[in-house]
């Protein structure tokens, strides 16, 4: 964890104009699931300006190793080797230290290891799908897995996810927790995909496609991708009711 | 031209899908041997302090389905009023107490079940005390961006009734949608996506 003091302040409003609405009826599950009625809305209070927060002693060795963290020893998950990395920063752009990452994701060939899927890909044995880290001192992560693959989904009756990770984030505050989802550049399908189009504007989702990273791309071994992720900004204590931390 | 603010703009949402135990609660959905433990799912010890409550309750959709494929996360002050957190200045929380606690929905019924205790009052901004809440958070498939809310306590009636936030709802036949119902220890609180009964959710 950082030494830097624990901050006080209230968020920043969420823009939600720059998240998916809750009704978007081309992603059909959304339909039934989406509240009608205004949302109240609450300046911050305790309640939210707190939240829980994780110490490294949480982690596993394997934690950020979903290439091995699933694995028989001796033998390792199939797939294009990858590592995912970047910095947790708020919107002020300051470093997020110690915040909790997790992520989970289909096999190389778009199979979830869960009761629920049915796709035919096939498992793989070596392959659990899910891993987690905490950022360090400036807010930095990295962890290594394979390339997921796309696969079918019940919506259209020819709808493909693109490839793609999900991360949840836990910041210092419960009104920055999140859950999104990691594109890959170059990857066609992302334009198709009705969950990726719930996001109204295009800006917004190229924020959640990662860049190739050739200068971190370890020769022979695994290439990179560089992720970046946005939480919710803090106001500044000093002219409120609150004089601490500021 | 001025200067720029220079700030940037939050990670948008996406929904967590139907695969969200996978990360979130790895070892409810059958992988086991990665972590030890699921995170989240003890929020109390013996040592705890404070009234040992069980909240209990389902997720309805629009047609009176319960959701069974959500993940509910709630966050609360202890018995005293203090959160575990960085960011509470007011003091120390227990120790014996994380005020966080995750729940997957019942893969059959629906349910979600938390095992903690009764918050005490934690100040709302100008100082007036809040009613004890417990602060939710779902997501699921078909939710694009996480929904929160606040679960109140009914038999609190004379704490409730001076509440700030409950106090701001305008349509005040929607405040029930709010309120945990007494059942012994337990305190079942149903929340309704859509419809008649729809909860109050918030932009907080």
């Amino acid at each position: 964890m950082s030494n830097r003091k624990p901050e006080t302040g209230a968020f920043f409003q969420r823009d939600r104009q720059w998240h998916p609405p809750a009704y978007t009826p081309d992603y059909k599950t959304s339909v039934v699931r989406s509240p009608q009625r205004a949302l109240l809305s609450l300046d911050n209070t305790l309640s939210e300006i707190t939240g829980p927060v994780f110490g490294h002693a949480l982690l596993g060795e394997l934690d950020a190793d979903l290439i091995h963290n699933f694995a028989r020893p001796g033998e390792s998950a199939i797939g294009q080797r990858i590592i995912v990395h970047g910095r947790v920063v708020d919107e002020r752009g300051v470093g997020v230290a110690g915040a909790l990452l997790e992520f989970w994701q289909a096999n190389a060939g778009g199979r979830y290891r869960h009761k629920r899927e049915g796709y035919l890909a096939a498992l793989d044995p070596n392959f659990g799908g899910c891993g987690r880290t905490i950022t360090d001192e400036d807010g930095y992560y990295r962890f290594r897995t394979v390339k997921p693959g796309a696969y079918p989904w019940p919506n259209g009756v020819n709808d493909w996810r693109p490839a793609h990770i999900h991360f949840s984030v836990f910041g210092h505050g419960f009104a920055q927790r999140l859950i999104t989802q990691m594109y890959f550049e170059g990857d066609p399908m992302i334009w198709q995909c009705p969950i990726v189009k719930s996001i109204p504007d295009k800006a917004a989702i190229e924020q959640l496609i990662a860049a190739l990273d050739r200068q971190n791309t370890i020769p022979m071994d695994a290439r990179a991708y560089k992720f970046d992720i946005v939480l919710r900004g803090r106001r500044s204590t000093l002219f409120e009711n609150r004089l601490e931390g500021n | 031209m001025v200067q720029s603010l220079g700030f940037l703009k939050e990670t948008p949402s996406q929904t967590a899908g139907p695969y969200v135990h996978i990360g979130c609660t790895p070892n409810f959905s059958g992988i086991t041997g990665v972590y030890a433990t699921d995170l989240g799912i003890a929020m109390v010890n013996d040592k705890t302090l404070g009234e040992r409550i069980t909240l209990r309750g389902r997720i309805f959709d629009g047609t009176g389905t319960p959701l069974r494929d959500a993940l509910v996360e709630i966050w609360q002050a202890d018995a005293a009023g203090l959160y575990n957190s960085p960011s509470e200045m007011r003091g120390t929380a227990d120790v014996n107490f994380t005020g966080w606690g995750r729940c997957p929905t019942d893969m059959e019924t629906g349910d979600y079940v938390f095992e903690t205790i009764r918050p005490g009052r934690v100040p709302y901004k100008d100082g007036r005390l809040m009613a004890p809440h417990v602060t939710l958070w779902i997501v699921a498939r078909g939710i694009n961006i996480g929904l929160q809310t606040r679960l109140y306590f009914a038999d609190e009636e004379a704490a409730n009734a001076e509440d700030p936030v409950l106090q701001r709802i305008e349509h005040r036949n929607r405040v029930p949608t709010l309120l945990a119902r007494k059942d012994g220890s337990t305190f079942h609180f149903d929340i309704h996506l859509q419809g008649e009964k729809e909860t109050v959710f918030f932009d907080i």
